[in-house]
């Protein structure tokens, strides 16, 4: 066991909590605000490498581990920043693991951003495609046929973005949207597929944990810096444990990402139980964060002002992007409870 | 990073469960359930006598050569029978704290007595005005010549009806600051004046109130300096609360069990229990909740192996382990419907009334060894800085 990170991981986050501080500043995610696209700063990011740091060497990636990514998307959580790290890192390695090298070039120079449907199509269409307002190629599983939509280049974004409340570039495909080429067929598609999203609930906790503690200061130092019948309402006891409680589970999901991502690199059997979970617990404790800290600034909480609404919205809507978390849940359950047929009376 | 959580006692394992096998009675277990007496005296003289009491300790203070993980597994072993072994749970506490603050001669003796398990320590801080706020004893402890005068009373002294001696924080001095005027002794539990009144609980366990009156013990039964008690339970509390954890258990989960019978079991309009969706979502966020408490418990392990300090980790490890686990019982309760009340003396209580039973003992969970509101004061103060929302002393 050792739960320390290398000391080549430490300059990776290190690197990026700057550039994410430096580039991701509260003004640009405000005037990104609300399609939630930033393109100078998505040059940026592509221009460091981050977001084919994960792709095979001779496709023009970095070999980066699954932790690797995961500390950056941390940092990119912890920034709001509105750029679609997650769905560019997820969907580049599935294209990666299909073997779709002609598609993998744009992505790995940048000049292609790439994203993954996370539900199937229906009447021809892919809904609500996360990033899907501002991405050249979708992935997607259609029945067993995994599929890839490559659209044209051209000024993002490409549509209009379903107006929502997270800020998120969100669009419909339509499956005559692009030039539609198969990936893959046949359990083996599936299995690409599975592998894909289970990496982007890995990196979309990961992104969510950031928030998380991002939420946690803005929170905290409201309480110390506030007073109220004479007295910092940190003082409270009613807020203190709250906040206690909010330390202790992001500590948890904190460890529970960190593992996720070491079993999804080490090929452990339960990485993808692993991953949901971190996933999940992430996502219970990001927004749970945000509306407690929320709720400790009072009014201005309910404010567009104060940055706290900032990444209350954001912390419900990231994870319902794979739609209500009660699904996946049970998705969960039957991962780590499998029919033995053993038991007692 | 490395999460691969190497079983260290591997090795030992069939070799404990051969040791349990030979040797422990089955009755006993039920023998404790039934009493409520967590101390089986057969047991703890077979395993002093046989030296694993003693593995791993002191030579000079009667430590023995068994090997200590074989030890380590024995225990874990007896403990996955079943079979609770509270007297010396204590009394190693206690023992280790001697170790630390204790003279020479009373290693000898208490250490010595204990390792060959004739000595049995229990625990004597909590009263009934003080618990969590544990420098406020009142137990009074006044010098007579080459003895002191104990008087008062104190909760919870568990197994105290099995034991030979009470290691107890007293008040010894009343003209200076609470924490200052504490001096901890080693009361033997038979001398005149000491009563033991069996206290029922909630979770099956007889517990104790002991009542001291006029209780004489010499000067050589005190531990550490007169008035400087606080600094001895600082090693006492360390032993506390570093205590549970790390052993893992044989066997499928309470939450494994309950999941295999959902899926074996149906409701009267045929469905089967695990395929309600709500039982299925309670199942998993009982999975997440165990991952995350075994990951808090590797992190204060691992800081700790590393030659760190835990300290507001085990805080957090402790709070969210109890709370957890209390909310696990809950669910799963509910999981088993209507019968899930039922007790063992039912004779068809669902998984032998496993869950009532840990629903009953894990009350105690988010009370005691520091309550969940000191666990959650102490994230509060040390992980974000927060002002101490009471006044100090």
């Amino acid at each position: 066991m050792d739960l320390s990170l290398s000391e080549d991981q430490q300059t990776l986050r290190t690197a990026f909590a700057e550039f994410f501080d430096k580039e991701a500043t509260v003004e640009r995610v405000r005037a990104a605000e609300p399609l939630g696209f930033d393109q100078d700063l998505w040059a940026k990011l592509t221009g460091t490498g981050a977001v084919a740091m994960g792709l095979p060497e001779e496709a023009g990636g970095g070999g980066a581990t699954n932790l690797d990514l995961a500390l950056v998307a941390e940092q990119h959580g912890r920034r709001l920043a509105p750029v679609p790290f997650v769905e560019g890192a997820a969907a580049g390695a599935i294209l990666a693991a299909a073997g779709a090298t002609d598609l993998l070039g744009g992505v790995a120079d940048g000049s292609t951003a790439a994203t993954l449907a996370l539900s199937p199509p229906r009447d021809g269409r892919l809904p609500l495609v996360p990033a899907g307002a501002v991405a050249e190629i979708v992935v997607a599983l259609d029945g067993d046929r995994l599929i890839a939509l490559c659209r044209e280049p051209g000024p993002r974004p490409h549509v209009a973005a379903s107006p929502n409340f997270g800020s998120s570039p969100l669009a419909d495909w339509s499956l005559t949207d692009g030039e539609l080429i198969e990936l893959a067929a046949g359990p083996r598609a599936v299995q690409l597929y599975s592998d894909g999203v289970s990496q982007w609930k890995l990196l979309t906790g990961a992104a969510l944990g950031g928030l998380r503690a991002s939420a946690l200061e803005l929170g905290v130092s409201y309480v110390k810096a506030r007073k109220a019948f004479g007295v910092i309402i940190g003082s409270f006891q009613a807020i203190q444990h709250r906040l206690a409680d909010l330390v202790v589970a992001g500590d948890g999901a904190q460890l529970l990402m960190y593992e996720a991502a070491w079993a999804l690199d080490n090929g452990q059997p339960e990485a993808a139980a692993l991953a949901s979970m971190a996933f999940l617990f992430a996502a219970d404790c990001a927004f749970r964060t945000t509306r407690e800290c929320l709720q400790f600034h009072g009014g201005y909480g309910f404010t567009l002002e104060y940055d706290i609404q900032l990444y209350f919205r954001r912390a419900k809507a990231w994870p319902l992007a794979l739609g209500d978390s009660r699904r996946e849940y049970q998705r969960l359950a039957d991962l780590v409870y499998p029919e033995s047929g053993a038991g007692e009376e | 990073m490395d999460f691969k959580d190497t079983d260290q006692l591997a090795e030992y394992r069939q070799g404990a469960r051969d040791w349990v096998a030979k040797h422990v009675d089955p009755a006993w277990a039920e023998q404790q359930r039934v009493s409520g007496s967590y101390h089986t005296p057969e047991l703890h003289a077979l395993l002093a006598e046989q030296g694993w009491l003693g593995a791993g300790w002191p030579a000079e203070y009667g430590g023995t050569s068994n090997n200590p993980d074989m030890a380590a597994a024995l225990f874990q072993e007896i403990d996955a029978v079943g079979l609770h072994l509270d007297g010396w749970s204590t009394t190693s506490m206690i023992a280790n704290t001697l170790l630390h603050t204790a003279t020479e001669e009373q290693k000898r003796t208490y250490v010595g007595g204990a390792l060959r398990g004739e000595v049995i320590i229990v625990l004597g801080y909590t009263e009934p005005d003080s618990g969590s706020d544990v420098a406020a004893a009142k137990t009074r402890a006044q010098r007579d010549g080459d003895e002191w005068l104990i008087n008062g009373q104190k909760m919870f002294t568990s197994t105290a009806h099995r034991a030979t001696h009470v290691f107890m924080l007293t008040r010894s001095n009343t003209e200076v600051p609470k924490h200052k005027g504490l001096t901890t002794f080693m009361v033997p539990l038979a001398s005149p004046g000491v009563e033991i009144r069996a206290v029922y609980t909630l979770g099956g366990q007889r517990t104790n109130g002991t009542f001291y009156s006029d209780v004489r013990v010499p000067d050589s039964a005190r531990i550490g300096p007169v008035d400087g008690g606080w600094g001895v339970m600082h090693v006492a509390l360390v032993f506390e609360r570093s205590g549970s954890g790390g052993g893992r258990r044989s066997g499928p989960t309470l939450a494994e069990r309950v999941a295999s019978w959902a899926q074996q079991t149906r409701r009267d309009d045929g469905t089967r229990v695990y395929d309600d969706a709500t039982v299925k979502e309670r199942l998993a966020r009982i999975a997440i909740d165990a991952e995350v408490s075994r990951l808090l418990g590797l992190r204060t392990a691992w800081i700790s192996a590393t030659g760190g300090l835990p300290g507001t980790e085990g805080s957090e490890t402790k709070l969210f382990s109890a709370e957890s686990a209390q909310r696990q019982h809950w669910d799963l309760l509910d999981i088993l419907g209507a019968e899930a009340v039922l007790r063992r003396e039912a004779g068809d209580a669902p998984l032998t009334a496993a869950v009532e039973e840990a629903f009953r003992r894990g009350v105690v969970g988010t009370i005691y060894g520091g309550s969940s509101e000191i666990m959650r004061e102490i994230v509060a103060e040390r992980v974000l800085g927060l002002p101490r929302v009471r006044a100090r002393n």
